[in-house]
This record gives structure tokens, sequence and C-alpha cells, in this order.
């Protein structure tokens, strides 16, 4: 322990009469408090630090309208529609959905699966692009590159149903920018598709 | 014969750069933290590959927790006292008699979620004492009674001429159709631009964002 001598204590006769002998201090300071205390504080800091700073995800929604005119128009060979269950499930179908080919075209992934789905179709309808100068002239000025023209038939429609929950539809939305799709929509269900939803979770046990 | 005389080691070791990377990064921690504001309903919220920070404008955040139960704040700027002109908007639209101190309370708690007819009790106790109270949600689902359009309504008049951005933050377990609800009540007071609240992640690295990401950085670099 660090003490401090006073030189009063024992070994008096030590001193020589009238000489007093300087003693030599030691200069260390015992740091081990100090060290404890700081690494305490680091352990506190790094506990309660919030590192990741929350993120936004940008939705935009069209408004609500009964006029045709304003409608968006979506080729059919272009569209792709995906639909969520309960049980993070995912379904989906190209183009529109007929009673005669509905149980062929209805098909079903899971999240992981679903963004090869959308990277399939996207190659599909780049690969049948049609040159619109229009739109490459607009990218280029917008310092964008062109090659996003490709993609202007390419439409996803989301539709979660009500069992849906909020982390997949943000999931969903989230695969949109990871597979830069350009045009997407959440929509709301329709009553036949909600009903295939059903089905094929009954048939799949899906609870 | 000769002896070996080992000469005593010291068993200290010299602590001062251990000490001082210590320090360092304490210093850092403490610069770096942002201390967690305490919530009254914990939420989890969606990871997302967006890298966009959260706008720090005036803002409304629409809170929905696990049970599908909606919350509403005002988070102004710089002027504290719209968030009671909010709460005077409110009071007057539907008539909830909410007196001064009421209307400070709101300001001071940090997420209402009370169907009007509970609001007038729910506020008149001090906001440290909310959050011992659970409370039952805005009413949004039948959009009857969808109250939050009335909130966002009121948000708007008093923000009128500002920049204002809304802010949802969903749990991970919440329903879609309470989300819808309240997308719907937003759009009913025709605001089509939502910021929806995420954790960042990081996109896969051949996928096309992370792609894309790159060939944007070397487009405007260049120019």
């Amino acid at each position: 322990m660090a003490s401090l001598d006073s030189g009063d204590g024992g070994g008096g006769h030590k001193k020589g009469p009238g000489v007093k002998k300087a003693k030599k201090q030691n200069t260390r300071v015992d740091m081990t408090p100090m060290v404890d205390l700081a690494f305490l504080l680091i352990t506190f800091f790094i506990f309660t630090a919030t590192m990741n700073t929350p993120t936004t995800l940008d939705l935009n929604m069209p408004k609500d309208t009964d006029n045709k005119d304003q409608k968006t128009k979506t080729k059919e060979s272009g569209s792709l529609t995906v639909l969520l269950g309960k049980g993070d499930q995912v379904y989906y179908y190209e183009g529109q959905l007929e009673q005669e080919t509905a149980s062929e075209k209805f098909k079903q992934t899971t999240h992981k699966g679903i963004r090869d789905v959308i990277i399939k179709k996207k190659r599909e309808v780049e690969a049948n692009y049609v040159q619109d100068l229009e739109c490459e002239q607009k990218k280029q000025a917008d310092n964008k590159p062109i090659s996003d023209c490709r993609q202007k038939d390419f439409f996803v429609i989301i539709k979660p149903n009500d069992e849906a929950s909020y982390k997949n539809v943000v999931d969903i939305l989230d695969e949109m920018t990871i597979n830069r799709v350009e045009r997407y929509a959440l929509v709301k269900i329709a009553d036949t598709e909600n009903d295939m939803v059903k089905v094929t979770e009954a048939a799949n046990g899906i609870k | 014969m000769p002896r070996v005389s080992l000469p005593k080691k010291s068993t200290d070791t010299d602590m001062t750069p251990f000490v001082d990377i210590g320090f360092l990064i304490l210093s850092f921690f403490i610069m770096a933290t942002k201390f967690k504001t305490p919530e009254p309903v914990p939420i989890t919220t969606p990871n997302s590959v967006n890298a966009d920070k959260l706008p720090d404008d005036n803002a409304v955040l629409i809170s929905i927790d696990k049970d599908n139960k909606v919350y509403f704040s005002v988070i102004p700027k710089s002027d504290a006292t719209k968030a009671d002109a909010v709460a005077n908007d409110v009071s007057t639209v539907r008539e909830l008699n909410l007196d001064d101190k009421d209307k400070q309370n709101f300001r001071n708690s940090p997420m209402v979620g009370m169907p009007f007819n509970k609001l007038k009790s729910f506020l008149a106790i001090p906001p440290d004492k909310q959050k011992e109270i659970a409370q039952d949600g805005i009413p949004v689902l039948d959009s009857a009674t969808n109250e939050l359009v009335y909130w966002v309504g009121a948000a708007q008049r008093v923000f009128a001429g500002e920049k204002l951005v809304f802010m949802i933050k969903g749990d991970n377990d919440s329903h879609y159709p309470t989300f819808k609800a309240v997308i719907d009540a937003l759009k009913r007071n025709e605001i089509f631009k939502y910021n929806l609240v995420t954790m960042p992640e990081e996109a896969p690295g051949t996928s096309e964002i992370a792609v894309y990401r790159k060939e944007i950085e070397k487009l405007q670099g260049k120019k």
C-alpha cells in the first residue's frame, strides 16, 4: 500500500544529530482504481449506446381516384403480383389471374425465394425492351444510368392480406429497393386472390 | 563455483499505454453515444437497406405497437408550443374541453394513444406517471370512427406553411390492416408521402442496389 512516511515512527535513533537525510519519495501513483473506473464507464457506455440511428424508407401512395384516365396502367406482360399471407408466406403470379389457368399460375414461395422471382421477371422484361429514346434522354439529363429504361414496363403489385404482418410489408418494399424495381404499388387484395391464398394455406397446413 | 545470480525482475508492468487506449475508447463512446429516449411502449422496427437518415424537421410520429395499438406524437423542431396547439385544435374540433394543463401535459407526454372519450382523463395525469398506464390505442380500424384522421388534420393545420414529415413506426409483429388504416387516415388528409422508420441493414453485395449505388457514385463523381 502506498503510504506516507511521516518519519517520526520507529527508528528515531538513525537520525544523526542535526542531519536529516532527504528520503527518496516514489513518484509512482497507483493507477489501478482510476483504470477500474474508466473501464466501468466504458462498459456502461457500450451497453447504453445506440449505434444504429434509425433510417427511413420512403413510401409514396397514389391518390384514390375513380377517374380511369388517372389510373396507372400496366402492361400485362410486365406485371408481377405478389401476395402476402400469414406465416411469412409469399404467393405470386405473373400477368393476370384467369379462372382456367389460375392454379397453374398461382405459385408459392418465401421471402427468401421471392428475390429470385423478381430478378427473373425483371430480366425477362428487360430482354423485351424496345428502345425508348425519350426515356433514355431523360435519364441522361438526370445523370442516371440509361439502362434503367429497360425496365420501364416492369411493374410489381404488392397485395398483403389481412393476416400479413407489417414486417412482411416492409420486407417486400425493401426487396423493391434491393432489386431496383422502379415501379411498384401497394394495392388492396381482391377477394378471389384472398380465397386462393386461404386455400393454399390450408393445403400446406400453415397456421 | 560461480553462482549465476538471476536479476530480480519487477513484476510491475507499465500500464500507461493500456490506460491511454482505455480512455481513448471511453471518450469515443461518450461522444458517440446518443441516449435511447425512454419509450413508453417498446417497438422493434423492421430492417431495410435504405441508408437515408430520418429527417429532423417538424414531424408527426405515428407508432404501431405489437398489439396493433396506434399512438400519436408531435415532434416540433423548434417551437415546442406547437404541440399544445395540436391538442388545442383537436380539443376544439372534437369538443373535448381540454384545459391548459392538459395541453401542457400533452406536450410533455411521449406518446398518446387514447380514444377521444378517454383523452381528457388521461391527460390530467402528469406525464411521468402516464407511462405506467396501459393505453388503449387510437381507434383506426373502423373507417367511420378513425380518430387518427382528426389528429393528423390538427397537426396539418398547426404546421401549415412549414415542412412537416409523417413518420410511421411500426412493430415487426403488428398486422397489416392497422398499417393500412393509418395510411388511410393520412390519405384522407391528402398526405401521400410517408417515412417508414426502419433500422439499417447491409444490402447483399451482389444485389442490384449495391451495384447501382457504385454506378451512381461513378456517374456523379465525374460531374
